[in-house]
């Protein structure tokens, strides 16, 4: 016990629970990985079959891209993912909209998208063949199912979150349903159908390598298989580069889709 | 425009919300109804604006509205209810956009609005970026932007601090000296009743039914805080809630 009357300060109990972004670090992490892989890989801890060097990586891609093969490779990637994720995500806020604003959509499609969304797409990629041959479509449509049911689901989700105050609102003041529909339903749910956006994206990365690696000559996945079975690590490891690479580009692009759709928050 | 209450009753489900309620609302007239939360005065105005269906009863609008009415019957909520993907002027061009009007015509009629309630330097900013009382009023201006005939007012002071009230109070004072607009304010506040009011209409607790409607003659123009007439009045309507007001403090609250 102190002494009635002594001074004494009060200890500091806050602070902290507020991670900041330090500028240096992630060059840094990337540095260290990168330094750790070139003494593994030339100190002869790792053995060159298991993982090439580093060099060797940045070597077969300028090769790849001084033989336009790389090229070819990304734009048939690009291509099929476009399309694609276009076609699901079109189809999936549709769908997901309709969920939210009728009831019938709800009791009907609701438990169908359910039931649709465990399934792992790519094993209905032998059936896709089956149906539009082992071209480009069969491709399309095993992205498009899978990028369908995260969106109508991230849809339907931002629509049941819209403000029913502003709804009512709107038609206190007459506004039409379609208008408020476009006006009040579709900016609230916007925040939903860009996080639907990012998972869907992912889902649909994931779904463009492996049909690739099932049935294609070119695009990124064929190449990390074909590299795989010649044991060209060098290949493999550049094509998964090009993977990282073209997901990072894509969450980048819904990042500035996020600032500029969602300025008001 | 006057509007006509018959009879209206609401029950939602095996609970009784509104009774037997008649009312006439006069043009230019504001009327207050008051009552304990609870008692069924948000459903009232709902109904009475037509977003909400009474069980039985009616409200009629007598007479036609005035020329130059864009929305008879416009409200202004509790909680604002801008959409917050909107700017301040794009909240009051709202109402405006599916009607036929040229983009000049409905950006002069906006200006306008936010000049009345002092908002218009802040046209551009977003609903995030405005106090709690430049939202009401940035919301008071997109009701004034359809030249309304009856202005149904859900507690539009009661989620802003004391000052910012009393501030609001006078705003809506002098908007009603220079246009006489109709109105039927709800609330809960007994403060804004006796300010306010032409007719105070006191609802019981549920089921609400109306139990009294107090006249305060003092013109708006003459009403201060400690004026006798005021005090007068404040006192009668306590004594006629205070009893329902505590009953109702004491129960489990759960209807919307």
């Amino acid at each position: 016990m102190t002494p009635d009357g002594a001074l004494r300060p009060v200890p500091f109990r806050g602070g902290g629970f507020a991670p900041r972004r330090l500028r240096f670090a992630a060059p840094l992490a990337f540095l260290a990985v990168l330094a750790l892989w070139q003494a593994a890989t030339s100190l002869g801890w790792i053995g060159p079959l298991a993982l090439p060097r580093p060099g060797e990586v940045v070597a077969a891609l300028v090769d790849m891209a001084a033989s336009g093969e790389l090229w070819r490779h990304l734009a048939a990637s690009l291509q099929r993912f476009a399309v694609g994720w276009a076609l699901g995500a079109a189809l999936g806020v549709a769908v997901g909209f309709a969920i939210g604003l009728s009831s019938l959509a709800r009791s009907a499609a609701l438990p169908l998208v359910s039931a649709l969304f465990p399934i792992p797409k790519i094993a209905l990629l032998p059936l896709f063949i089956i149906w539009f041959g082992i071209g480009e479509a069969s491709k399309y449509a095993t992205i498009a199912f899978g990028v369908f049911a995260p969106m109508a689901i991230a849809a339907f989700g931002g629509v049941d979150g819209v403000d029913r105050g502003l709804i009512r609102m709107a038609q206190s003041f007459g506004v039409p349903a379609r208008d408020i529909v476009a006006k009040i339903v579709l900016p609230g749910a916007a925040p939903a159908l860009l996080s639907g956006a990012r998972i869907s994206a992912s889902i649909g990365i994931i779904l463009l390598t492996a049909a690739e690696m099932i049935g294609a000559q070119h695009g990124v996945g064929a190449l990390v298989l074909a590299a795989g079975n010649l044991m060209q690590t060098d290949r493999l490891i550049a094509g998964v580069l090009l993977l990282s690479a073209l997901g990072l580009a894509i969450a980048a692009l819904i990042g500035l889709a996020e600032r500029r759709l969602l300025r008001w928050r | 425009m006057d509007l006509v209450v018959e009879g209206v009753c609401q029950r939602y489900g095996a609970l009784d919300v509104l009774r037997d309620v008649d009312l006439r609302i006069a043009s230019g007239e504001i009327v207050v109804v008051l009552g304990p939360s609870g008692c069924g005065k948000s459903t009232l105005l709902r109904i009475l604006g037509g977003l909400e269906r009474p069980a039985s009863g009616r409200v009629l609008l007598a007479g036609a509205p005035p020329p130059g009415c864009l929305n008879p019957l416009t409200y202004v909520f509790q909680d604002f209810a801008l959409a917050p993907w909107r700017s301040a002027a794009g909240n009051v061009a709202l109402p405006l956009e599916h009607l036929p009007m040229s983009a000049a015509e409905r950006a002069e009629r906006v200006g306008e609005a936010l000049m009345r309630v002092n908002l218009a330097e802040f046209a551009d900013a977003w609903p995030r970026q405005l106090s709690g009382g430049m939202k009401q009023r940035a919301a008071i201006a997109r009701a004034l932007v359809v030249s309304p005939a009856i202005l149904l007012m859900d507690e539009p002071l009661s989620a802003l601090d004391a000052q910012t009230r009393e501030l609001l109070l006078d705003d809506l004072l002098r908007l009603w000296r220079e246009t006489r607009f109709t109105a039927v304010y709800v609330t809960h506040n007994l403060a804004e009743a006796v300010r306010l009011g032409h007719r105070v209409v006191v609802l019981s607790r549920r089921p609400g039914q109306v139990r009294d409607i107090v006249v305060i003659d003092t013109p708006l123009d003459e009403r201060r805080d400690g004026h006798p007439a005021l005090i007068e009045a404040s006192a009668r309507l306590w004594s006629l809630i205070r009893d329902e007001a505590a009953i109702a403090d004491r129960e489990l609250v759960d209807d919307a």
